[in-house]
């Protein structure tokens, strides 16, 4: 009795790898960023109670374009190509900055190693991030989403210089928001580290710049109610297969994404591929402002943790001094013109 | 092949004593024993909140006004206090510091300015916090400012940097996930009342559940440089049951950004 028992169930547990392992296949994106894609065989790792793991520390940084540059109509560089192109990114990030300059007085982004060729980056054939429409751009505005861009614009130059007030100066440089979260999710300027952690109903995006935290849970429970809005949106994530899908809805009005309207829908799929990478994938729905819904492919990477506490607003001196500079500098001009009338 | 369960007498009771030892209770207060996770660990997952005064002032105090602009709503609360064994015990050379913090909080608390608050007090803000729990990382995210504790379960080692929310490391004891923190800076407050601390601050936090829907909550500071001896505070947590609990955004550094740099704007010219 106990040799068919024990037999049946080793039947059984085979047979049940070799479906998880077809789905895992199954579930690859074809147009896959590698075009010679490793034909190892990777075990999806799984959580405790379950779900695909996805959990580690990730980079999305990448020297590919969102949209597909002006002179390029292929989908996809040689590996030559692509090679090139890292190679020129990593000498214009390496170019020393000039003593007494302002990049120089800024900071030498190789000093600090918040350049992109110092750390783990995904290296891309494609030319663009965008993988629909197939010609790697943003599609056309609506009539609604032009005017829209035009009227922010004209209550931005209402606003005065960025100079002139907190509220004139970028989302970043205040410690509201960067890229990073988004979503959708691309890379800030340096540092693009995420960590992912899961437990039982949640994926929970650990965010490094500003430590923004997106929690998504799994329970299938409704978002927001739609008057309630938040910087981030209110997210809601399910498996499909092998596949996290996170639709996200409630955004305000406070970050654009590339001229969306506070209505915009964003999808995302993160699928895990290999040890080393997920192919993260969104879709941006906004009939408001786009003719059509579009979308972009970008590898995330494993990088090395720990994230570190990045207190972005504690320790956000350059505001205030840049404010202050301002009008230290009026004030001196206000003098040397007062002066020169009086004489 | 053997079968997996032996028959005989002594195996049974080897058995039975394992799955006895497994089920009684361990020391857990009041004797509660938490559901498990996947990994064998009291299950801390969840959305929780302190309901206490403690965030006002960590002392016992009676109700007080506040800025008068803000009437009742801004008025101090009474308390019980939630520090265990009398007064919060500050060497002599520093318990000045403690009276200028209180005489200016209205303007030197760093919550005004949504900073980061800190351990243990952003345990008790007036906003609830999650649990995320694995078996390497324990992630306490914080709905007030967005603020996140990674508590890492694997020794991480010392500090790589002083932070606001300091560097800690987990381990279980039994039912009690016990916290241990250092690598914090000097900036934060325990508390509106301007209970204050040193870059030398090592914290000690005990979480513990005792029934489904609270945890005890503990933690004992120790701070050489301000501090005469260890002290502790305690207080209850409580599971939010909504049935759509979730954390919102508290995004406050906008809501600050007048307060901080409205006196640097461009005045109009004349």
């Amino acid at each position: 009795m106990s040799h068919r028992y024990f037999a049946s169930v080793s039947v059984l547990a085979v047979l049940i790898a070799v479906v998880l392992f077809a789905l895992v296949l199954a579930q690859a994106p074809s147009g896959d960023a590698k075009a010679d894609a490793p034909a190892k065989t990777w075990n999806m790792p799984r959580t405790p109670d379950g779900q695909p793991d996805l959990q580690g520390f990730w980079t999305n940084a990448t020297y590919t374009p969102l949209e597909r540059p002006k002179d390029v109509t292929k989908e996809f560089y040689t590996k030559e190509e692509a090679a090139e192109i890292e190679k020129r990114g990593a000498e214009r990030e390496s170019a020393q900055t000039v003593p007494g300059t302002i990049p120089d007085v800024h900071y030498d982004f190789t000093q600090f190693g918040l350049d992109r060729h110092q750390g783990t980056y995904a290296s891309n054939l494609r030319t663009s991030l965008i993988v629909d429409p197939p010609d790697g751009k943003i599609p056309p505005m609506t009539v609604e989403g032009q005017t829209r861009v035009a009227e922010r614009a004209e209550a931005r130059k209402r606003r005065g210089g960025p100079n002139d007030a907190v509220q004139n100066m970028p989302l970043g440089a205040r410690c509201l928001i960067m890229e990073g979260p988004g979503p959708p999710m691309l890379a800030p300027a340096y540092n693009s580290n995420y960590q992912i952690v899961q437990a039982p109903g949640y994926v929970m995006i650990l965010v490094e710049m500003i430590h923004d935290v997106r929690m998504i849970p799994l329970d299938g429970s409704p978002h927001l109610p739609p008057h309630i809005r938040q910087w981030m949106g209110s997210s809601r994530g399910r498996w499909e297969g092998e596949t996290l899908v996170v639709e996200t809805t409630n955004f305000t009005d406070k970050n654009p994404f590339r001229g969306s309207s506070e209505t915009m829908r964003v999808i995302e799929r993160f699928t895990r591929v290999d040890e080393d990478t997920i192919v993260y994938k969104f879709t941006i729905e906004d009939p408001s402002t786009w003719t059509r819904p579009w979308s972009a492919e970008v590898p995330m990477k494993q990088t090395v943790g720990p994230l570190f506490e990045h207190a972005c607003h504690e320790g956000n001196y350059g505001l205030a001094n840049t404010l202050a500079g301002a009008r230290a500098e009026e004030k001196r001009a206000a003098e040397e013109t007062a002066k020169k009338e009086s004489r | 092949m053997r079968m997996w369960v032996m028959c005989s007498t002594r195996a049974t009771l080897a058995v039975a004593a394992v799955l006895f030892l497994a089920v009684t209770p361990a020391a857990g207060q009041a004797g509660y024993r938490a559901p498990r996770t996947a990994d064998g660990k009291p299950n801390l997952n969840g959305i929780w909140q302190a309901f206490n005064d403690a965030n006002w002032d960590i002392e016992g105090h009676a109700a007080q006004a506040g800025p008068p602009a803000l009437g009742a709503i801004g008025a101090i609360p009474p308390g019980l206090g939630v520090v265990e064994g009398g007064p919060i015990p500050y060497l002599p050379a520093v318990a000045a510091k403690k009276k200028e913090n209180f005489d200016k909080r209205w303007t030197a608390d760093p919550e005004l300015k949504c900073y980061l608050p800190g351990v243990p007090r952003g345990t008790y803000m007036p906003h609830p916090f999650q649990i995320l729990q694995t078996p390497k990382y324990i992630m306490i995210v914080l709905q007030y400012a967005g603020a996140v504790r990674t508590i890492y379960m694997d020794d991480p080692g010392p500090a790589p940097a002083d932070s606001w929310m300091g560097w800690s490391a987990g381990r279980w004891e039994g039912e009690t996930l016990v916290v241990d923190s250092t690598g914090f800076n000097d900036q934060t407050w325990f508390d509106r009342a301007g209970n204050f601390h040193s870059d030398a601050l090592h914290v000690v936090e005990r979480f513990t559940a005792t029934s489904p829907h609270h945890l005890t909550y503990e933690a004992t500071i120790e701070d050489p440089k301000v501090f005469s001896r260890p002290w502790k505070i305690s207080m209850p947590l409580y599971r939010r049951l909504e049935q759509n609990a979730q954390l919102m955004e508290f995004k406050c550094v906008e809501f600050v950004e007048e307060l901080m740099y409205g006196h640097l704007r461009k005045q109009p010219s004349k």
